[in-house]
């Protein structure tokens, strides 16, 4: 049977993450043929449909609202219901971002409905879809299944490739007015801590530091290595419990699971509760002083050497790699 | 001020996992509180301890999380509530579980629920929301702050690093974020008082819940180890040609640079 898929787009200082069009990718593959509608929030957002159709949703939902300017549950709860009863949807499809997690339990409760979280791989088509989520911060797998009714997935960012932007494809748009009453909370500041607005969980490339940093100051040149390749800086627990840095860059079994293309350890040297969150990255670089440390059994590349070293020679490199420095 | 913690008993976060027949091997593991339960129970206390009132740790499971919900007595939580599916439920998921414990939290009149933001073994972040919903009280995910006053309360929220400020008013649930608190380490004496501290024990015909009502809605069918990789390439060589090597490497064969 062909399902119709529901998929929410989610986009971040008025741009689509790139999430958006992995949830449209993992909703055709459940889909069996069925119709992927996109579902657009916020106060202005009609204007990214299109994109959503470029990328594979065969149709397009808008709800614009004051109240849908920021993400919260109550508002985008609302909203998303509304969109539910007009389209009744047989699949729901949500990334595993910051809003998805906070979102989507909700959704579910409301909707009496199964949810597999933090999807990163989906097996079968259709009815037969099987669903891969790490377990263990990604020290085991697990297939699960939905034993019926409403399918409802979240999927991890960066894992479910999406499908190739294509801007000859066309779709309806369309707009739904909802009321939206009795909001809870009130968001009074947001502080914005990365400065380079790339997120740790959405990186391609993840340059980490371990206590082998030693200082706050130790992780400059990591942020500048990672400014150069366009990625995110990111920490182990040891350098966060030192202080070093900000507990919202740990990576680890407490912390973020990252799957970067690319994660450069630095300093880092190995403890199982780090690895759980970094080592199904697919490209890992190891830069330890110490030759025996368990950082190197994950690495595929790796340099024993003195980080204070390495770390500057590797931003000239990369400098010369990609030519002259962006001024 | 009735204070409610949400407690689950997992795996040590230094433990192997060893997987056999599609399941994971428990034989000899050592078991906690789940790292973030643990900065809820804090959390709880600390809040009890600025706002007077009472701290109860619930934990669903088998009896084996009797020693989890011991630890968090010791910590200083002031009553602890076992509801136990070890025997009537074979298999549970997140649906299972917040409708179990949202049927005993319902008449509770909880001012304040606090539940980790996840847990490190199924991780999927789901019961602390579910359980709100189910019981019509707001809720705010993955706090590294919170303030109390009177019935509103202000709370900071970690939102993929950056930090969002928060106001709303209670009754709320929150999950707690790493960096909300440093959990205590139970004292001596917490522990000797936590063995006289109440302990009771549910079972779901105690909540008037028929099996089929809390019947999971999604099924694990396999579980297994991701693939092991193939040992990697020390570089070898004066310092600088080793690093320029590694840059070629990232760029040409790996390609991801």
């Amino acid at each position: 049977m062909s399902k119709n898929v529901l998929v929410l787009g989610e986009a971040r200082e008025g741009e689509l993450r790139n999430v958006s069009f992995e949830t449209i990718a993992a909703a055709k593959t459940i889909s069996g043929g069925g119709t992927v509608t996109a579902v657009l929030l916020g106060d202005s957002v009609e204007n990214l449909a299109q994109e959503m159709v470029h990328y594979g949703a065969d149709r397009v939902v808008t709800v614009e609202h004051p109240h849908l300017k920021q993400y919260t549950s109550d508002a985008y709860s609302q909203a998303f219901m509304a969109v539910y009863e007009q389209e009744k949807p047989d699949a729901i499809v949500l990334g595993h971002t910051a809003m998805g997690k906070d979102l989507s339990p909700k959704l579910a409760s409301k909707l009496s409905s199964g949810l597999i979280s933090d999807v990163t791989k989906i097996e079968g088509e259709g009815d037969a879809a099987e669903f891969i989520r790490p377990i263990y911060s990604g020290k085991a797998f697990e297939k699960v299944q939905s034993k019926g009714g409403l399918l409802f997935i979240t999927i991890r960012p960066n894992n479910i490739e999406p499908l190739a932007k294509d801007e000859s494809r066309s779709g309806d748009v369309s707009s739904l007015t909802v009321d939206i009453t009795n909001l809870r909370s009130v968001i009074a500041n947001v502080v914005r801590k990365s400065t380079e607005g790339v997120d740790l969980s959405e990186a391609k490339v993840i340059i980490a530091g371990g206590r082998g940093v030693k200082s706050e100051d130790g992780f400059k040149p990591l942020e500048e290595l990672a400014h150069l390749l366009g990625g995110a800086v990111g920490a182990s627990r040891g350098a966060c419990d030192a202080d070093y840095c900000d507990y919202s860059l740990q990576i680890g079994q407490t912390g973020k699971v990252v799957t970067p293309d690319l994660y450069i350890a630095v300093g880092i040297s190995g403890a199982i509760q780090h690895m759980a969150g970094m080592s199904n990255s697919k490209v890992i670089v190891a830069i330890n002083k110490d030759p025996e440390a368990n950082i190197f059994k994950v690495a595929d590349y790796g340099i024993v050497g003195d980080l204070f070293e390495v770390v500057p020679m590797m931003i000239e490199e990369v400098k010369k790699l990609k030519g002259s420095p962006a001024v | 001020m009735n204070i409610y913690a949400l407690v689950k008993r997992t795996f040590d976060t230094e433990e192997k996992i060893v997987v056999k027949n599609g399941a994971i091997q428990e034989d000899g593991a050592e078991f906690i509180i789940n790292p973030y339960d643990e900065y809820a129970v804090e959390e709880a206390i600390q809040v009890r301890d600025e706002h007077g009132g009472e701290v109860t740790v619930l934990s669903l499971g088998g009896e084996d999380a009797e020693k989890q919900l011991r630890t968090a007595l010791a910590m200083g939580a002031d009553k602890a509530v076992l509801i136990n599916t070890e025997d009537d439920l074979d298999e549970m998921d997140e649906f299972s579980a917040s409708k179990i414990i949202s049927e005993y939290l319902k008449d509770k009149d909880a001012d304040l629920i606090i539940a980790g933001n996840v847990a490190i073994d199924g991780g999927s972040g789901q019961v602390g929301p579910r359980v709100a919903e189910l019981l019509g009280i707001n809720y705010v995910t993955t706090i590294t702050d919170l303030k109390i006053d009177g019935t509103s309360a202000t709370l900071v929220r970690d939102v993929e690093g950056d930090s969002e400020t928060i106001e709303t008013s209670l009754p709320l649930l929150v999950t707690a974020q790493q960096g909300l608190n440093e959990p205590r380490y139970p004292s001596l004496p917490g522990i000797m008082k936590a063995k006289k501290k109440p302990l009771e024990e549910l079972e779901l015909d105690d909540l008037d819940l028929d099996e089929d009502e809390v019947e999971a809605k999604t099924k694990t069918i396999d579980i297994f180890m991701p693939p092991e990789k193939a040992a990697g390439r020390v570089l070898e060589g004066d310092i600088s040609d080793q690093v320029s090597e590694l840059v070629n490497l990232l760029n040409k064969e790996a390609k991801v640079i």
